[in-house]
């Protein structure tokens, strides 16, 4: 479904991606891990067109999208919940929702995202509740719900989830890895990038290791749980702990 | 006239001349809010609406209803094609590049319409006679009326744009967070064309409904800008309420000392309630906390 070749970003001179090469297949999810500053969260600008893309392509049902503008690559089915949730702090959480669907509108009318609403609310009722309040008086975990739900509202093909339990407490961060486990089942296609390699490896089909820009290990998610070296990096386990 | 009368009179006054003034604010912000820059020419679209009605309606000789509207319309354009020349075309300019070009913009403006119109002043009728209106002791032109009338009519379509309509949220949404406004597929380029384009639009309004009253030249544009900065700095840039407050209260300052002190000082105490407030409000009268 999206495939990724060779893919090298810069910022600046900076260059953050080395070639990077992964692939996602309907209805999967796979999961990016690696530390900080190992380019997860560039490798999703550059997915976005929010990062100048120096070489490599990006195609999306084979068709190239590594040129486009994000407004264009939202309009073919790929949505970022991106890090640190980027939310409308002073709109309500409606409008913040309603912005989510903003290039549909034109294509589907306000009946179809009015019930695209509906069902969001159901999924989170807590933002059905908040409706009218503005986005920057929910908490922490209801924040992540809300720019998951704006993204959702977009009707994406490929969910792109940057660190999407960053900052929130262990009870509310299961809650949010238990949403996406449930987007899943439900058939959403999700590339979930995270810190948390435990969590995710969990809830994923694959994974892939990304470390200074390129990706050093990539397999299913079992395999990856047991494998040596990302226990040792990832997993928080001593090198004792492994090798004994 | 007694004192009593007096005051009256001057707030009367007051309230007229700050209407523009927070007409003026209102565009400052508008393009503030998407792009973050001060769009120095603002003055000269305000300027350009005045000229271009005068010219219409004396030369072409359209009615002035009109006049108003085509004149409107054309100010807009010219906003318009502003963007797509100058701002546009930037790939990833700073604020302060984006600043300067608007400062070359204002001057070009303004030589254009020394060139076309010359240096002479010109006057429009007003909207509706010249005959005044006495309220207790006091004089009321019926074009301060109209000027209340359509800034209030102005607020209450900018009210109606930003809080019903798609396109005013999506703007709403480019001012708060850009980089998510990206995200969920508005283009950003294109709300900073509106952008460009409304406040070109409100600079052109208050433009001809003060010509009547003040008058208007190719070099009038520059101190309603500067009076129009000072009232969105004051009410807090970005904040459209705290521009309308802002520009009623430097229209009545500025009126109440022309009256009682001295109307040499005029512009300056425009000026000196501007630093007074950034003095012990930085972030202005309704401005966000943040910027304190």
């Amino acid at each position: 479904m999206l495939i990724i070749r060779n893919l090298k970003s810069f910022y600046g001179y900076l260059c953050a991606l080395k070639g990077v090469s992964l692939h996602i297949k309907e209805g999967e999810i796979v999961t990016l891990i690696g530390a900080n500053g190992a380019g997860k969260t560039t490798l999703l600008n550059s997915i976005m067109g929010l990062v100048s893309i120096r070489e490599g392509e990006i195609l999306l049902f084979k068709e190239d999208i590594t040129k486009l503008s994000p407004p264009q690559i939202i309009k073919r089915g790929i949505t970022l919940v991106p890090e640190g949730r980027e939310l409308f702090a002073p709109l309500t959480v409606m409008d913040n929702l309603i912005l989510g669907a903003y290039h549909r509108y034109r294509k589907n009318g306000k009946a179809r995202i009015r019930r695209d609403l509906e069902v969001i609310f159901e999924r989170f009722p807590v933002l059905k509740e908040r409706r009218k309040q503005p986005a920057i008086t929910l908490s922490g975990g209801e924040q992540q719900m809300l720019a998951i739900g704006r993204a959702l509202m977009s009707r994406p093909k490929i969910l792109l989830m940057d660190e999407p339990s960053t900052g929130l407490s262990p009870v509310v961060r299961r809650e949010i890895f238990h949403i996406i486990s449930e987007l899943h089942k439900q058939g959403t296609t999700i590339l979930l990038v995270e810190q948390n390699a435990k969590a995710a490896l969990k809830i994923a089909d694959r994974g892939y290791v990304i470390e200074t820009g390129r990706i050093v290990a990539q397999g299913s998610a079992d395999d990856l749980l047991n494998n040596q070296e990302v226990k040792r990096a990832y997993l928080g386990k001593e090198y004792k702990k492994v090798w004994e | 006239m007694s004192l009593g009368n007096q005051l009256l009179q001057y707030l009367f006054t007051g309230i007229t001349i700050g209407s523009i003034y927070g007409m003026v604010a209102l565009g400052f912000n508008i393009i503030y809010n998407s792009t973050g820059i001060i769009n120095l020419a603002q003055g000269e679209f305000v300027m350009l609406g005045g000229m271009i009605t005068i010219f219409l309606t004396t030369v072409v000789k359209l009615p002035l209803f009109l006049s108003f509207f085509l004149s409107v319309l054309l100010v807009t354009l010219i906003g318009a094609i502003f963007e797509r020349l100058a701002i546009h075309p930037l790939k990833s300019p700073s604020v302060i590049t984006l600043i300067i070009i608007t400062i070359a913009g204002s001057i070009l403006f303004k030589g254009g319409a020394m060139f076309l119109w010359g240096k002479e002043t010109f006057t429009l009728p007003s909207f509706s006679g010249e005959k005044p209106i006495f309220v207790l002791g006091a004089i009321i032109l019926p074009q301060t009326l109209w000027i209340l009338g359509i800034m209030g009519g102005v607020v209450l379509l900018l009210i109606f744009f930003f809080s019903f309509t798609r396109a005013g949220k999506a703007m709403k949404a480019c001012a708060v967070n850009r980089r998510a406004a990206n995200l969920v597929g508005i283009n950003v380029k294109l709300m900073v064309l509106f952008s460009f384009a409304l406040s070109a639009a409100i600079g052109a309004v208050a433009g001809i409904i003060i010509t009547p009253i003040a008058l208007m030249d190719y070099d009038r544009g520059t101190m309603l800008a500067i009076k129009g900065f000072c009232a969105a700095v004051l009410g807090g840039l970005g904040s459209n309420a705290g521009a309308v407050i802002a520009g009623f209260l430097i229209g009545i300052t500025e009126s109440l000392g022309a009256g009682f002190i001295s109307s040499g000082y005029k512009d300056a105490i425009a000026l000196v309630v501007l630093l007074a407030v950034l003095f012990f409000r930085p972030g202005g009268i309704l401005g966000n906390k943040e910027h304190t």
